[in-house]
C-alpha cells in the first residue's frame, strides 16, 4: 500500500472559520473534525472532492493555486484550456475572443485540453482489449474518483484504466510540438492548466502512478474568469473582434467533460456513466460486491453534471452544460458537412502519444485499515462496537465528529474521547461523576472559547 | 469477532445487506482486497440462495485473526443430491425463481471457486447449512 502523504489543494483558513461543521457533515469520506472551534482536515482521507468548499459558509475553505505571474516565469507560456471554460461566458462571446483576450493576459500559445480526445479514446480500447479479463474498467478521466477508489475502494484500484489523463496527453504533445518548432529547450516551456476543479490540482501536484506531471502549473477557473471577463467589459459593446484561428477540436472532445462524454465513445457492451460522488459511492459499493455484473466500463465522475459542476467554475453547472452542449452542436454540424474532419487532432504525434500513455501502477491506500497487524485491529475493532452500541446513534455532530460511528472509531485510534459524546455527559452528570465544569471545559476544547460565551445572560 | 444476520424468505430487496456489512468489517482489517473480495462474492452467493430458493434463516461470521468461518443456516427445501447440486447448471429452483434472474445453477459451484473450506449440509424439508472459511493469507 501506498504510503507517502496525498497533496491536498484543499485548505483551511483557520482565521476565518467559524467551526459551524457543515463541510465535516457533508464530507463522503468522513474527513473533517472540529477541534478548538475550526474544522480540521485528515489528510489520509481527503480525495479533493470539493463538497466542504461548497457548503462554507465564511469561504475559509479555499484553494491554493499558482500565482498568475508564475507564468511570466517562462519564454513560452502555454494556456491549456478544457471546454469547460468557455461554457462559462455567454454564447455572444465567442471562442475566438476569449483566444484573443488569453493572449492580451500573457499567453503565447492556446490548446484545448480535449484536443487528445481521439488518442485517449484510441488508447482506452486499446487497453480494453488487451485486458478483457478486467471488468468492469474504471475511468481515470476524473482524478478525485481515483481518489476516491484509493482510499474506500481498494479492491478496485486494478480496475482502473492506467493511463494518462487528456490534459496530460495534451500537455506531452503541444511541449513536443513547440519544441521542435521552435528549438527550444523543455524549461523554456510553461505549460499551465486552468482547472473547474481541486482535484485536478492535486493530480498535477502530487499525480498518482507518475513521478511528475506534465503540467507546470494550474490557474483556477473562477479568476482566471474574472480577468478574462474584466477585459470583456473593457472591451465595450461595440468591440469589433479580430477573429483568431482557433484549435479545431471535434464535437467529441468537446462533450468529454460532461456526463456521459466518455461512455458515448467506448465500444463497451455494457456500461454506465455516473456522476456525484455520493452516486458514486453507492454504486461502487454494489460493483465491489459483485452485485452488478458483466459491466464492461464506469464512467464516473466526482461531480454533478461532471466538470460543469466543478466547485470554480462560475455559473450555475445546467447553464454550463448547454453552452457547452450548444458549442457541440454547432461543430457537429460543420462535421456533417464535411466542413470540420473529425478525429483528426494531434494526428501527426499519435504514434508518439500511443507510446507514451501509460502511466505507473495505481495503489491502493485505503484508509479504512485500523492496524497493520489483523489480530490488533479486530481488537480494536472489538473496542469501536462496544463504543458503538453506548453512543447514541443521532450523529448529531455535537463531539467534533461527523457520525456516532466515526467517533467510536476516533475514540480507539486516540482521536477523541467518549466524554466528547454529549450524551455520555449528561449521563456521568446525572450521576453526579461530572460536574457541569467538567463538561463545559470539554466542549470548549471541541468548539473553541468563543462559542462558549454565556449567551443566556447576554440576552 | 462474531457477527450474525437474519435474512427473510423472498427479500430480494435486501439481498447483499449481510455480505455489504462483512465486507465493511473486513476492509478495515488489513485483509487483501482480492480476499475480501471472494468472501464477499461467496457469502452473496450463499445469501442470496437462503433468499431465494428457502424460506430464509440466518448466517454467522466468525472472524480470527487468520481466517472468517462462514455459517449460513436456512430453513428451507433441502436439497436431495448436494454432489448434484454442485455441479454448475444444475438447480432446484422453481420457475418463478428463475424468472427473476435467479435459479442458473452457478450458486454452489461459484461459492466452491472463492473459499478454502466448504461444507453443504442438507436435509429435506428442513433446511440447507452452508459452512464456509476463507484464509486471510
Amino acid at each position: 500500500m501506498e504510503k507517502t502523504p496525498f497533496f491536498h489543494a484543499l485548505k483551511i483558513d483557520e482565521d476565518t472559520c467559524i467551526g459551524c461543521s457543515r463541510c465535516m457533515k457533508i464530507c463522503p469520506t468522513e474527513a473533517l473534525r472540529v477541534r478548538d472551534g475550526k474544522a480540521v482536515l485528515m489528510p489520509d482521507r481527503c480525495v479533493d472532492c470539493g463538497n466542504c468548499f461548497k457548503v462554507c459558509p465564511t469561504r475559509s475553505i479555499y484553494i491554493e493555486q499558482d500565482d498568475f505571474e508564475d507564468i511570466f516565469n517562462f519564454p513560452i507560456r502555454v494556456a491549456l484550456v478544457p471546454a469547460v471554460f468557455m461554457g462559462q461566458f455567454p454564447n455572444e462571446i465567442t471562442v475566438s475572443r476569449i483566444y484573443g483576450i488569453l493572449k492580451d493576459l500573457g499567453f503565447t500559445h492556446i490548446i484545448e485540453a480535449e484536443s487528445s480526445i481521439p488518442v485517449y479514446t484510441a488508447a482506452k480500447k486499446k487497453y480494453a482489449a488487451e485486458n478483457p479479463d478486467i471488468k468492469p474498467l474504471i475511468s481515470t478521466f476524473c482524478p478525485a474518483i481515483v481518489r476516491l477508489i484509493q482510499v474506500k475502494f481498494p479492491g478496485l484500484t486494478e480496475n482502473l484504466i492506467p493511463l494518462r489523463a487528456p490534459i496530460d496527453i495534451t500537455a506531452m504533445y503541444i511541449r513536443r510540438k513547440i519544441k521542435e518548432e521552435m528549438e527550444l529547450k523543455d524549461d523554456q516551456i510553461g505549460i499551465f492548466y486552468i482547472t473547474p476543479c481541486a482535484a485536478k490540482i492535486a493530480a498535477v501536484k502530487n499525480p498518482v502512478g507518475e513521478e511528475k506531471s506534465l503540467v507546470d502549473g494550474v490557474i483556477n477557473m473562477d479568476s482566471l474568469y474574472n480577468r478574462v471577463y474584466h477585459e470583456i467589459k473593457k472591451q465595450g459593446h461595440g468591440y469589433k473582434e479580430q477573429k483568431l484561428p482557433v484549435s479545431q477540436l471535434s464535437a467529441d472532445g468537446v462533450l468529454t467533460s460532461l456526463t456521459n462524454g466518455e461512455r458515448r465513445l467506448s465500444d463497451a457492451h455494457h456500461s454506465y456513466s455516473i456522476d456525484e460522488i455520493h452516486n458514486v459511492i453507492e454504486f461502487l459499493e454494489k460493483v465491489e460486491n459483485e452485485e452488478i455484473e458483466d459491466v464492461d466500463f464506469l464512467e464516473l465522475r466526482a461531480c454533478d453534471q461532471s466538470c460543469p459542476g466543478g466547485i470554480l467554475t462560475c455559473d450555475n453547472r445546467f447553464l454550463i452544460c448547454e453552452r457547452v452542449f450548444g458549442r457541440a452542436r454547432k461543430i457537429a454540424d460543420r462535421e456533417r458537412k464535411g466542413e470540420q474532419t473529425k478525429d483528426h487532432e494531434l494526428e501527426e504525434e499519435r504514434n508518439y502519444l500511443m507510446r507514451h500513455m501509460k502511466v505507473g501502477e495505481i495503489k491502493p491506500r485505503s484508509m479504512l485499515v485500523l492496524d497493520d497487524n489483523i489480530a490488533v485491529a479486530l481488537e480494536k475493532m472489538k473496542k469501536i462496537d462496544e463504543y458503538r452500541a453506548r453512543l447514541p446513534q443521532t450523529d448529531c455532530g455535537i463531539c467534533g465528529a461527523p457520525t456516532c460511528d466515526a467517533l467510536a472509531r476516533d475514540i480507539v485510534c486516540d482521536n477523541a474521547e467518549l466524554t466528547d459524546c454529549v450524551f455520555i455527559q449528561r449521563n456521568l452528570e446525572a450521576r453526579g461523576n461530572m460536574d457541569v465544569q467538567e463538561s463545559l471545559k470539554i466542549m470548549e476544547v471541541i468548539w473553541g472559547k468563543a462559542k462558549m460565551n454565556d449567551y443566556v445572560k447576554k440576552k | 469477532m462474531h457477527l450474525e444476520y437474519q435474512v427473510y424468505e423472498a427479500d430480494f430487496v435486501n439481498a447483499g445487506a449481510a455480505s455489504s456489512a462483512i465486507k465493511k468489517t473486513l476492509k478495515q482489517l488489513n485483509i487483501s482486497p482480492q480476499i475480501v473480495k471472494r468472501v464477499v462474492v461467496a457469502l452473496y452467493e450463499a445469501e442470496v440462495n437462503a433468499i431465494a430458493h428457502a424460506y430464509g434463516g440466518m448466517i454467522y461470521a466468525d472472524i480470527e485473526p487468520d481466517k472468517i468461518i462462514l455459517k449460513v443456516e436456512d430453513k428451507g427445501p433441502g436439497i436431495p443430491d448436494i454432489d448434484w447440486a454442485m455441479q454448475e447448471g444444475n438447480s432446484t429452483a422453481s420457475p418463478e425463481v428463475r424468472n427473476m434472474g435467479f435459479g442458473a445453477g452457478m450458486g454452489l459451484p461459484n461459492i466452491q471457486k472463492n473459499v478454502d473450506k466448504l461444507n453443504v449440509t442438507s436435509t429435506v424439508g428442513v433446511g440447507t447449512t452452508v459452512e464456509m472459511e476463507v484464509n486471510f493469507t
